[in-house]
């Protein structure tokens, strides 16, 4: 087991590499000028030149890379031919010129607001999904079945930009039954009430797609443990339909789904660019777009970096979890 | 057998009717081709103590009927009519609840596939423990201490060690021990085995038959064993019935099935065992064609489309009349148009030719 936590780490360092790499070439093949986007209107050649050396574009992408990199683990000094060196203190993820002010800051600015839409929405999905999914599964073929399967439908056939709007302008614009979103700093544990009030609908649009997605594959997940032969030898023991149904078909039925729901939820961990934007929220996603608007390179790559890192640990817990669950997945 | 002539003489709660009785059972599914009657009137009665082998092709009902005695074709949607007397008591009329309560105390069953019948995220021993628990009130250090004394009983080497590995960990001729131990935990009086060995290796195969045989005499358990092997059911049963598309077509005890059959599908199951003691006549004879559809039975006699002597049969009534399940001697019932000294012609040609491949 101890092996295998080592094999993965440094399949996850390797991998982040990659991506870093990616970004930076992806980065350098743009046809804007970053330089010249800094400078405004009135634009000479010299403070072209000037904001290119500021914003270290004048030196080779190889290096630049790696003071990036080094810039994570030993911190960074920008400027530092000039009167007024900038010291970015490890773990320094780059500082944006266009922002003034350094990614991890902004990056920490920005993450409690993704976080919690994240949490919230991933919880409110899960509920309706699985107990929708169970129940659905439980009544197959009845009315109720086909209730749960067409409202699965009909959320699944929702994107979140259209669901965010429309829930946007009836309860917001049309009939006020709640506030403006407004995110303040210190949410959710000053102003809970306003923290709630501001959350509720972007919960609900994060939800809606996902939970619908949830639903389905809950049912078609139980109804399949439903037909196994061990969930047929925990009757045949005499157990009460209840253990059976909880402790031997459940229990089986819902793991990989739990399990793999932790991917979803690191994927939002990294920002919900539509609805955060609809809902005028500034987390992750809204600081994403933003950045890559911009063409702000630092911003642009400390955001991914965060970003992939969460993707990847999750699969690693995900995996792990597995494995605590299910003995057959243990190695060793 | 000690064991049941004890509780022979013990008060019998019905003394006219047999332990296990089961009279015009029917079940059907409700599918989307149409409704499936997989058994249609099987009347069947066991005494306490005896070993009855059901013998059939897939497909024959013979599950089904089991699942039916365990009160489990109800959860798998199926529609049940009929009575199910197991010892004095009424089955098939009980509330879900009292039959929850009866399955694996009063009766356990055994199913085909070892590998897939344990849950895989629990520790056999846990799983017996869960068996034990679910119908006594003792405490779980008791229980587990009777499971290992279960392990040890089937044969489990190392029990101490294996009362806690995961199903995956065992083989498949362990995991069948381990079911085998579940379904007796509890001394049940009717032990049902659903193919017992057919996902099993050969040479497990008759260690796990000698198991249940051993086990049977010891906690003097009545058994149903459930086989389309027909090879292994001389050695181990008492009273064998063939079914054929959800219908019982002959009954007797073993000596009768094996030395003198009536119906040309037992004789047709009899000359397709390969056995190691004869010279083959020519090549192994295998019963033509496929068994009925069970959404569209044949009008008449169900073996009628791929029986060899139906136009022996006058008026072509085995096209048109079902025929009935009759004694032809006593204990042997036979579902056959052909009058009985042509059958027993049939069958004693048969039996000569295979015999005389005999060394």
């Amino acid at each position: 087991m101890a092996g295998y936590i080592v094999r993965r780490t440094l399949g996850m360092v390797v991998l982040l590499v990659l991506l870093t790499l990616a970004v930076f070439v992806l980065f350098s093949l743009m046809p804007a000028d970053p330089a010249r986007l800094t400078c405004g209107k009135a634009c000479s050649p010299q403070i072209i030149e000037n904001n290119r050396h500021r914003l270290e574009l004048d030196i080779p992408p190889v290096e630049q890379y790696q003071r990036f990199v080094s810039g994570i683990f030993f911190g960074r000094t920008y400027l530092a031919d000039t009167k007024r060196p900038l010291e970015c203190e490890a773990p320094c993820l780059g500082y944006s010129f266009l922002r003034n002010q350094e990614v991890l800051d902004l990056i920490t600015k920005a993450a409690p607001v993704t976080f919690w839409l994240a949490i919230g929405g991933f919880v409110t999905w899960m509920t309706v999904g699985l107990v929708f999914g169970i129940v659905a599964a439980l009544k197959r073929g009845r009315w109720q079945d086909r209730t749960v399967m067409g409202i699965a439908l009909v959320g699944y056939s929702l994107p979140s930009f259209f669901i965010g709007l429309v829930l946007y302008f009836f309860v917001i614009l049309f009939l006020h039954l709640l506030p403006n979103p407004q995110w303040k700093a210190g949410m959710p544990f000053k102003d809970l009430g306003g923290f709630v009030q501001t959350m509720l609908l972007p919960w609900i649009t994060i939800a809606t797609l996902n939970a619908a997605f949830y639903m389905r594959l809950t049912r078609n997940q139980v109804l399949e443990v439903f037909g196994e032969d061990y969930v047929r030898t925990a009757r045949a023991k005499g157990l009460k339909e209840r253990t059976v149904v909880v402790k031997h078909a459940l229990r089986a039925g819902l793991t990989p789904i739990v399990t793999a729901a932790g991917l979803d939820l690191a994927y939002l961990l990294g920002g919900a660019i539509i609805t955060e934007n609809i809902f005028n929220l500034p987390g992750l996603g809204s600081l994403a777009i933003g950045s890559v608007i911009a063409s702000d390179l630092p911003l642009i790559s400390g955001i991914t970096l965060i970003a992939a890192t969460l993707i990847i640990v999750a699969n690693l817990v995900v995996d792990l979890l597995y494995a605590v669950v299910d003995p057959r997945v243990r190695v060793g | 057998m000690i064991n049941v002539e004890e509780r022979e003489g013990s008060a019998e709660p019905s003394p006219e009717r047999p332990f296990l009785s089961i009279e015009n059972l029917f079940v059907s599914f409700n599918t989307e081709d149409g409704v499936v009657r997989a058994i249609d009137g099987v009347s069947l009665s066991l005494e306490r103590g005896r070993t009855l082998a059901v013998v059939g092709e897939s497909g024959s009902g013979k599950s089904v009927t089991a699942q039916a005695i365990m009160g489990l074709v109800r959860s798998m949607g199926g529609h049940v009519s009929g009575e199910i007397w197991l010892d004095g008591q009424e089955l098939n009329g009980l509330q879900p609840e009292e039959v929850q309560a009866l399955r694996g105390s009063e009766m356990a069953m055994i199913f085909q596939d070892p590998m897939s019948s344990l849950h895989p995220f629990y520790r056999v021993g846990d799983q017996i423990v869960e068996a034990i628990l679910a119908h006594r009130k003792i405490g779980k250090a008791a229980a587990r201490k009777e499971t290992l004394e279960m392990l040890k009983h089937v044969g489990i080497p190392a029990a101490e060690r294996r009362i806690d590995a995961y199903p995956h960990q065992l083989s498949g001729g362990m995991r069948q021990r381990v079911m085998i131990g579940m379904a007796l935990i509890n001394s049940p009086q009717l032990l049902i085995a659903d193919e017992p060995t057919t996902a099993l290796d050969v040479t497990v195969q008759a260690q796990i038959l000698e198991l249940i045989s051993t086990l049977k005499e010891e906690f003097g358990t009545t058994v149903i064993l459930i086989t389309h092997d027909l090879g292994i059911v001389a050695d181990v049963a008492d009273d064998v019935a063939v079914m054929y598309g959800g219908r019982l077509v002959e009954v007797g005890q073993t000596s009768t099935i094996y030395e003198a059959p009536e119906m040309p599908y037992t004789l047709g199951l009899l000359s397709s065992i390969p056995r190691m003691d004869r010279e083959l006549p020519k090549r192994l004879d295998p019963i033509r064609g496929n068994p009925p559809s069970p959404i569209n039975l044949p009008p008449g006699c169900v073996f009628q489309p791929r029986c060899n002597y139906s136009d022996r049969v006058a008026n072509g009534a085995c096209l048109s009349v079902r025929p009935e399940l009759l004694p032809t001697a006593p204990g042997h019932l036979v579902r056959c148009h052909l009058p009985a000294e042509e059958r027993q012609q049939i069958s004693a040609d048969v039996r000569r030719i295979l015999a005389g491949a005999q060394r």
